[in-house]
């Protein structure tokens, strides 16, 4: 699992005399791109070619199928609620940690980071924990008639888990490489903290937060490890969109399967896309500086 | 609005920013920082403006003690060292952001913020750049701008960190006459911080010399040129060289001194004119535009640097490895307990 990666710059200064001799340049190109083609273009491509295998109409009947319908939708539901709270998270986070000093502030980009370097599958465990029939609230959850673990909650936990990292990372050294120049400004010109967050701060990391919430997104409906330990895999309940992919599979229902899945191969282009214009539009906004 | 300066000091950490700083500058003043990099200059600086809470002491505005106000609440222009221009909004609405951010009831009407932006950006001669971004503006201009956005709040007193720090040495001194004039124009009170004794002796009514965090120094520009207070003033302001001797005192014996000249006070001679006459052999010639600057040792071994107009250096005729007589004008004695 990769974590978002700052954009580095790598300013073109016009010295020629320090590349490398075209063949070379050539063969190094020609060989990252046949890299790229063998293990991202390829699995594509073969996505969509067995989903539609069949022609247009098997494709849109296994789509239109209740289960699948059922998948898409509690996926959707549990990025819907994960994206925005992690959203407001990662801002605070970011906020707090970039322009303030606090006892903690280490702690807490240590804790930030945790689900990066945390297996998906043991996050999941880990509120089958806290909340499952043996956990530790277990009992009190049952006295209470609260379902969390294989259910809907214990999915969207988990998925909130798994992807609080993506925004508040993108915005930590984003806000950080700014300063706090401009909100002191803002300050000094009489502005209440609101405004002062509303005209200046935000304008200025508007396409950072597009960034961290795209990858987050993509992240919160892709992710299979820890929902899949919490969400018991009761079909048309509580299953997402990539544990349904999975159970056709193992059903060999190949072509429903595919179909499902360039459903999530669609939604990583579209991430790819956005995310390439908000990560250009990140780097303009640092070179203004 | 007058502004005093009440035993302040500051710790980062166990870093001793500023220590106990006194200082009071009369209203209308313009008022120069003056000292090197780390001296605690901006520190005091954000102090007056509520950025930065001092540890101790205390910061009167016109009487009233104003330390536990709110930067807010304080209206204070400040301009900053990098100018903080908000980089996505026009000129026009960085202008105007102090004036748009009031609350409806003090907020004037769009037309009077229009008509108040403009006449900014007449004041400081920028009128045709409302339309244009802080990345479209040269580095004097956006110091400008930054100077009339922190004016647009009419501010009782404007502070500018190292104003003129960023920009290459034509504009700088271009912009700070400029300053010189708005500051006879509209008589706020001012300070601005400078590491550049020219800068400082040039522009200010008043100059306080700041040095680890401390005051060695405050007075008009002619009081801290022509009688520093001790050897740690000199030395910042002009080039000097030592010499270190010894005095008989009654009390303690003898002590040590140091001798203190700037290099333009020594006057180079091809023969011995009086007592105070030393044989030196010139080592280097190094020309600085309208002065030139002569390197050289004395026959004790001790190296001494002169500063001639280069009239002076045509007339002498002066070649390196020469032997000559170098004679100090103006010498000034410190006891030795001070280092610089
Ligand atoms: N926020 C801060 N945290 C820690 N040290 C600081 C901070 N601000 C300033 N300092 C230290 O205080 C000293 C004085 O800084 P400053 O007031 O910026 O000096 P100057 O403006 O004269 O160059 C410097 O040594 C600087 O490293
Ligand atoms: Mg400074």
């Amino acid at each position: 699992m990769a974590a978002p990666t700052t954009t580095y710059t790598g300013k073109n200064n016009g010295n020629h005399r320090i590349t490398e001799p075209a063949p070379v340049r050539w063969l190094l190109t020609a060989i990252a791109l046949a890299f790229l083609a063998l293990f991202l273009a390829l699995p594509l491509a073969a996505v969509f070619s067995q989903a539609f295998a069949k022609g247009w109409e098997t494709y849109l009947a296994a789509l239109w199928e209740p289960d699948t319908l059922s998948s898409v939708k509690l996926t959707l539901i549990t990025a819907a609620v994960a994206v925005p709270l992690n959203l407001v998270f990662g801002v605070i986070a970011s906020w707090a940690i970039a322009k303030f000093t606090f006892p903690g502030k280490n702690l807490l980009i240590t804790l930030i980071d945790l689900p990066f370097s945390v297996s998906p599958v043991i996050s999941g465990l880990i509120y089958v924990l806290i909340f499952g029939r043996q956990g530790w609230l277990g009992p009190w959850l049952d006295a209470h008639d609260i379902k969390i673990v294989f259910a809907v909650p214990g999915i969207i936990l988990a998925t909130i888990f798994v992807t609080f990292p993506f925004i508040a990372r993108e915005l930590i050294p984003l806000m950080e490489a700014q300063g706090k120049d401009e909100e002191e400004a803002a300050l000094v010109l009489g502005a209440s903290g609101l405004q002062t967050f509303l005209r200046v701060t935000l304008p200025n990391i508007k396409w950072g937060i597009i960034y961290g919430v795209i990858l987050c997104n993509a992240r919160a409906m892709g992710e299979f490890g820890a929902v899949s330990v919490v969400s018991g895999h009761i079909r048309g309940s509580t299953n997402t969109v990539p544990l349904h992919v999975e159970i056709l599979y193992n059903e060999y229902n190949y072509t429903a399967a595919f179909a499902v899945a360039s459903l999530l191969a669609l939604l990583a282009l579209v991430t790819l896309v956005v995310k390439t214009v908000a990560e250009w539009k990140v780097q303009q906004q640092l070179e203004r500086e | 609005m007058s502004i005093e300066i009440e035993n302040i000091g500051k710790q980062f950490g166990s870093f001793t920013a500023l220590d106990d700083i006194n200082l009071s500058i009369p209203s209308g003043e313009l008022v120069a920082l003056l000292g090197p990099s780390g001296s605690g200059k901006t520190t005091l600086l954000r102090i007056i403006a509520g950025l930065e809470t001092p540890d101790s002491g205390r910061i009167i505005f016109n009487g009233e003690d104003t330390t536990d106000r709110h930067v807010r609440e304080r209206k204070v222009g400040f301009v900053f060292q990098h100018y903080a221009l908000f980089k996505h909004m026009t000129v026009f609405d960085n202008v105007a952001f102090g004036l748009n951010v009031r609350p409806r009831d003090s907020r004037p009407s769009k037309s009077a913020i229009k008509e108040k932006v403009m006449e900014l950006l007449r004041l400081v001669q920028l009128e045709g750049m409302a339309k244009r971004y802080p990345s479209q503006l040269s580095g004097g201009q956006r110091q400008r701008i930054a100077l009339a956005r922190a004016l647009a709040v009419e501010p009782q007193v404007l502070l500018l960190d190292e104003p003129f720090g960023a920009l290459d040495a034509q504009v700088r001194a271009e912009l700070r006459r400029w300053l010189r004039r708005l500051h006879d124009e509209i008589h706020v009170t001012s300070v601005f911080v400078t590491h550049d004794q020219e800068e400082a002796l040039e522009v200010a009514d008043r100059i306080v010399v700041m040095n680890k965090g401390r005051i060695e120094q405050a007075g008009t520009p002619d009081q801290v040129y022509e009688h520093p207070a001790n050897p740690f003033v000199l030395n910042f302001l002009g080039n000097v060289n030592l010499f270190h001797g010894r005095i008989p005192q009654p009390a303690q014996g003898e002590r040590k001194t140091v001798s203190y000249v700037r290099s333009h006070d020594i006057d180079i001679d091809r023969s011995q004119q009086d007592s105070s006459s030393l044989s030196a052999e010139i080592r280097h010639i190094q020309k600085l535009g309208p002065s030139v600057r002569v390197t050289l040792t004395l026959a004790s071994g001790e190296p001494i640097e002169a500063e001639l107009t280069r009239d002076a250096f045509q007339n002498l005729g002066l070649q390196q490895g020469e032997q000559v007589y170098v004679r100090p004008r103006q010498v000034r004695v410190f006891v030795e307990d001070y280092q610089i």
